[in-house]
């Protein structure tokens, strides 16, 4: 009787907390214009940087770069540069990335726009960079 | 070593039903075989009794995925899988049903999220892990 309580509430709970990781993966949500740690990203440019950081171990990672790189070349003035974050643990720190992917979206200041944990949405994507590049 | 990352999650699915009957029937010789399929993973979760039937009977049928993935964050997720279910096989077949229980409550929690939203918690712990030592695999 008991087993049966311990089944029913472990998975009406797991089923919130998977229901809510699923919500907030890929979300991009707008990040307080933080400066990004200088030497990190060479000459800012002209237009919006897709920032990646990824990992060799990292599954999600893939599609996340075919996102970017789709974007990229169907955009003008979007790049996609992928950093691998355990060759930059102090970058990843100083920028709070806890869990991989995490995609930056970087305007032509060099500062931080907007991020998403996980894999964005194509469309999403798209419309925050056409909205960081006409900012 | 990489994996079609399909298996490990169909894996996950029979353990959560696994643990689903060993909850409800208190057997602690059930979890020690899923003991024993969790110690058989974290050498190569290919060839557990679960990832065999993946390879020979489900992914026949499926088709190539879309990509590998590394099998450092899988193999790491089943001993942390092992750990927890150890616990469970002790308090069942020690009379400590409670520690079998909760133990089990958590191991069931931990496949059910991987079986149904693909969120492996002992994949991020092994990454999270892995991030603060500063090493790759």
């Amino acid at each position: 009787m008991l087993g049966l309580v311990v089944v029913v509430a472990v998975l009406t709970t797991a089923t919130l907390g998977g229901l809510l990781y699923r919500s907030r993966s890929g979300r991009l949500t707008s990040a307080s214009a933080a400066e990004l740690p200088p030497g990190l990203l060479d000459g800012a440019g002209e237009g919006v940087t897709l920032l990646h950081f990824s990992s060799a171990t990292c599954g999600p990672c893939r599609q996340v770069r075919a996102v970017c790189t789709d974007l990229s070349t169907a955009m003008a003035g979007v790049r996609h540069v992928e950093i691998d974050a355990d060759e930059h643990l102090d970058a990843a720190r100083e920028l709070d990335i806890w869990r991989l992917p995490t995609l930056l979206v970087v305007d032509r200041r060099g500062r931080i726009a907007q991020r998403a944990v996980g894999v964005p949405d194509r469309a999403a994507l798209s419309a925050v960079v056409s909205e960081v590049l006409a900012a | 070593m990489s994996l079609d990352p399909r298996g490990p999650r169909f894996s996950a699915a029979i353990t959560t039903l696994l643990f689903i009957v060993v909850l409800l029937t208190g057997s602690g010789w059930l979890a020690l075989f899923q003991a024993l399929v969790f110690a058989i993973g974290t050498y190569d979760p290919r060839r557990t009794p679960w990832g065999l039937i993946y390879r020979y009977l489900v992914a026949p049928r499926l088709g190539p995925p879309d990509g590998r993935e590394d099998a450092a964050p899988v193999r790491f997720a089943q001993g942390v899988g092992l750990a927890f279910t150890v616990v469970a096989v002790a308090g069942y077949l020690s009379g400590a049903t409670v520690v079998g229980l909760a133990a089990s409550g958590f191991a069931l929690a931990a496949a059910f999220l991987n079986a149904v939203f693909g969120l492996c918690l002992g994949c991020e712990a092994y990454l999270l892990i892995a991030r603060l030592r500063g090493r790759t695999t």
